[in-house]
């Protein structure tokens, strides 16, 4: 497959991976995952720059396989001894993992990447002086913002421009380039003597992506609304939730849906193909092809392309995302689906995941509720959510819905389900889709039936 | 690692344009690691992560820069960069002289993990695996995962602070699925400490891998949590986190500073029952938490945070305390050289009290018992947590019964703390733990002993 790396960097990078890639021996395989990134972030207090950093960082891992055997190494340089150092290191310790059919690199499979260069160069030359007044910016306004705010912990401004080339002795190559930047603050207000804090952020291929007014208007709304918040009884409830806390459910359901997980047996959706899995409002794709995406891409982790991915279509269960390993285990092949860093090896994961749009807007569909809760954060996603049974149980602020408004302010209270009965209870997808940060694409959705923990 | 002459002549660069502090900060950490799943040896990963992150402080502005670059030439550039990047007026001319401080650990380290054959590693992690799939045929998943690294720091400052140390930690897991009739259900053991491979001399592999698997087979048979609020006994060593989320971030002084915890302004105040004492105590040697110096060459200190229910002070890093005029507590610590040090815990602890652990259970008619709890996460602002419950039970007149699914506890950490009504005289540390701050994850280690809470409220969905 001919393909031209974006611009003489990542030509480069591309070049340093495949003459290490070119040194694998005749009995075996190997991989070369280069990746080199610039960025700054500014962070902004009181009116003044709190830190100011700006680095360059660049780094390697090779991985090696040999008779069904693989080795991993990396180093946070990339220093040829490093890099002759991370091989030997890569090929002694393949010789110590247990041999394993389905282990091997990936090999080219004919599927051309979609092209797509999202690489503004506005982002890695914007002066140093307009990213200071940017995080200062944000953060006047949202003390402007209203009278009980009485500060920030923080305001941020990040950017970074970042390469990356993969290639391996069984003829992969792949190489690309993105830029990004972002702001993000976090609000304090008070009233008497609570405090509340409030996040927002913006994000974008380029700095005129960036929206202030949004971020900080955001934070400013969730700081001052939970004034007065409290427990309210335990009872089971509808919650509704915006596309923000709506992704962070897909994404859950989305990493029970990995290959990896469903041969290992850690799915609880593992034997669920074609079977209805959730409400028939529900449709999710895991597609890094979809340029709207801040996750889009060209190339995987393994260097093959990004392609688009039917996880679930109508409520029914399509299949799952595999790496080139974990496919051929499953006589699948590779759904381009490998992610990684360069200091661990590509494991199979999610990268654009996307809810198709269903009807209403939110205001729509909170007119609908009679008793609910509006989430506007969840907390403890990592200790109450267990992939492999399905159990969830965070801790959550929000607003009560009553008669389909929003009311009173709640807190210190929890709500629980298993993943498995909450994507059945859904009772309303919204069409108000919203690219996040994070690269998922999700409208409001509307779940029935969960347990509130409270007083 | 880097040269005296080289430290000297880098920091005047830092100080240049004018700075009031510059620091070096030089890390070289070797990572090991092996992983066993699905019945097979999977994978040894090696990583060498080198290189100097350095800042320059100019009034409030901080500049950090970090390189990989270790020569001369590399941290000076980097200098330039922090020092740009402070923004100073220009005009300083700094001559900095520094004088080597030590640090000690205190202890040796018997077996280096870099000296020990891969071989040995792997065959620890096939023994695991074993010994967890003997436990019952309803075991259906077993990972097993050794980790070590050893990180080497310098750091040189422009007050003439020069201090090198070494840490070595090594870490050993087991994570299992049973599979029966009710679905799936997971339990997980780890141990680690900064000692070396000498920590297998501590621990039985076989037993942690069968109290994994037990784990996860008791929960098969595990009903709904409750909802709602009741009394919650915590079991000893295994609810420590309680204490890091509970109080413990809240006591962060560039978070107090900034006015976004609920314990600003409460020093000398009864922040919780009285017979609760809560200390950091970074010297904890051979802990997960245990440091000889933090990540800016301050000694580690044992720093008493609450004492018999009064708060008695803050943790600091070097800008906070420079700025309040006192002295860093030994919390000032970074993920790696790539990072901007911060206020962190170390090993975060409550001391134990005098009542025997049975009689707080038998002392509780109805309530919850959480052996094991797992990660937290608090809203310092409000003080509201959360965290999972790993192992627990229910607590029915006055006796531990039958064991709850998963689910997270949410408390407000002031509240909470005025709400012990019982102490255990059975202290213990817990397992390991990374505390993760604004994207920085460093090792933390926690301990309670037995201990009630007279009200949590519980997110099971049980009615």
């Amino acid at each position: 497959m001919s393909f031209e790396p974006p611009d003489q960097e990542s030509a480069d990078l591309l070049a340093l991976a495949q003459s290490i890639a070119d040194k694998a021996g005749r009995t075996e395989q190997v991989e070369a995952f280069v990746a080199r990134s610039s960025y700054t972030t500014v962070r902004a207090h009181g009116g003044e720059v709190e830190s100011f950093t700006s680095a360059v960082s660049a780094g390697i891992g090779v991985r090696v396989v040999s008779d069904h055997r693989q080795g991993f190494a990396w180093a946070g340089t990339l220093e040829p001894d490093a890099i002759a150092d991370a091989l030997a290191d890569a090929r002694d310790n393949a010789t110590f993992a247990e041999p394993d059919e389905w282990v091997g690199l990936a090999e080219p499979d004919g599927v051309a990447p979609v092209p797509f260069d999202a690489f503004d160069p506005s982002v890695a030359s914007m002066p140093a002086d307009r990213k200071i007044d940017l995080a200062l910016e944000l953060e006047r306004m949202v003390r402007a913002g209203d009278s009980r705010i009485t500060g920030v912990r923080v305001a941020t401004f990040s950017d970074s421009s970042s390469r990356f080339a993969v290639a391996t002795s069984t003829g992969i190559a792949g190489a690309g380039r993105g830029a990004w930047c972002s702001m993000s603050v976090l609000a304090l207000a008070e009233d008497g003597d609570e405090t509340y804090t409030g996040g927002g952020s913006t994000v974008g291929f380029c700095p005129d992506d960036l929206d202030l007014s949004e971020a900080a208007d955001d934070a400013v709304l969730r700081a001052t609304r939970l004034f007065g918040a409290k427990p309210v009884p335990s009872q089971r409830v509808t919650i509704i939730l915006e596309p923000r806390m709506a992704a962070t459910i897909a994404g859950l359901l989305g990493s029970t849906l990995t290959g990896e997980r469903v041969l290992k047996g850690r799915s609880p959706f593992g034997d669920r193909v074609g079977e209805a899995i959730a409400s028939p409002m529900l449709t999710l794709v895991d597609d890094p092809t979809d340029h709207r995406s801040y996750a889009a891409d060209m190339f995987d982790g393994e260097g093959l392309a990004c392609r688009r991915n039917r996880l679930v279509v109508d409520g029914v269960l399509q299949g799952f995302l595999y790496d080139s390993a974990s496919g051929r285990r499953a006589g699948r092949p590779s759904t381009g689906s490998a992610v990684r860093g360069v200091s661990s090896t590509p494991s199979v994961g999610c990268q654009a995941l996307a809810v198709a749009p269903g009807a209403g807007t939110f205001d729509s569909l909170l007119a609908e509720i009679d008793t609910g809760v509006y989430l506007q954060s969840m907390t403890g996603l990592h200790s109450g959510v267990n992939l492999v049974s399905g159990d969830l149980s965070v801790g959550i602020e929000g607003l009560m819905v009553r008669n389909g408004q929003l009311a009173e302010p709640v807190r210190e209270v929890t709500i629980a389900s298993t993943l498995q009965r909450m994507l059945l209870d859904i009772v309303a997808i919204g069409d108000d889709v919203e690219w996040l940060p994070g690269g998922t694409g999700c409208p409001t959705i509307v779940i029935a039936d969960l347990s509130l923990g409270g007083s | 690692m880097i040269e005296q002459s080289v430290l000297e002549e880098v920091l005047g660069v830092a100080m240049r344009t004018g700075g009031e502090f510059a620091e070096v900060f030089a890390e070289d950490r070797r990572n090991a690691s092996a992983v066993l799943d699905d019945g097979r040896v999977e994978e040894l990963t090696s990583g060498r992560d080198r290189g100097a992150g350095i800042r320059v402080v100019v009034g409030d502005t901080t500049g950090f820069a970090h390189t990989a670059d270790l020569s001369e030439a590399g941290l000076i550039a980097a200098a330039e960069a922090a020092a740009a990047a402070a923004r100073g007026g220009g005009g300083g001319a700094n001559v900095v002289a520094l004088t080597r401080g030590s640090a000690s650990r205190g202890y040796d380290i018997e077996t280096y993990p870099g000296d020990v054959p891969k071989a040995r590693k792997v065959e620890l992690l096939t023994r695991a695996d074993e010994a967890a799939r003997s436990v019952g045929d309803a075991i259906s998943q077993v990972s097993v995962s050794y980790g070590d690294n050893r990180r080497r720091i310098l750091v040189a400052n422009s007050d003439g602070l020069f201090v090198e140390d070494e840490t070595v930690r090594t870490f050993f897991a087991v994570s299992c699925v049973a599979t029966g009739d009710t679905g799936m259900q997971t339990g997980r053991e780890s141990v680690g400490h900064t000692i070396g491979f000498e920590l297998f001399d501590m621990y039985d592999i076989d037993q942690l891998a069968r109290n994994a698997a037990d784990r996860a087979l008791t929960k098969l048979a595990a009903r709904p949590a409750p909802s709602g609020q009741m009394p919650v006994v915590i079991g000893s060593g295994g609810g420590g986190v309680l204490f890091h989320e509970a109080c413990g971030h809240g006591l962060e002084a560039d978070l107090v500073s900034k006015g976004a915890s609920v314990f600003r302004g409460r020093v000398g105040q009864q922040v919780a029952s009285k017979g609760v004492t809560v200390v950091d105590d970074g010297t904890m040697v051979r802990e997960w938490g245990n440091i000889a110096v933090d990540d800016e060459g301050n000694p580690a200190q044992r720093n008493v945070l609450i004492e018999d229910g009064i708060l008695t002070d803050y943790m600091w890093d070097h800008l906070r305390a420079r700025k309040e005029g006192r002295r860093s507590s030994g919390n000032g610590r970074r993920q790696s050289y790539q990072n901007l040090p911060m206020v962190r815990m170390t090993n975060t602890y409550l001391l134990a009290g005098e009542e025997d652990p049975e009689s707080i259970i038998a002392s509780t008619p109805k309530g919850v018992y959480v052996k094991h709890l797992g990660g937290g996460q608090v809203n310092t602002a409000t003080g509201d947590f959360v965290f999972g419950m790993t192992e627990a039970y229910l607590i029915e007149d006055g006796k531990v019964t039958e064991p709850l699914r998963e689910g997270n506890l949410i408390g407000n950490g002031p509240e909470v703390l005025q709400r012990i009504d019982a102490l255990g005289n059975d202290f213990a540390m817990g397992p390991p733990g990374t505390c993760g701050k604004d994207g920085q994850g460093v090792p933390v280690g926690d301990g309670v002993p037995t201990l009630r809470v007279s009200s949590l409220t519980i997110g099971g969905t049980a009615a």
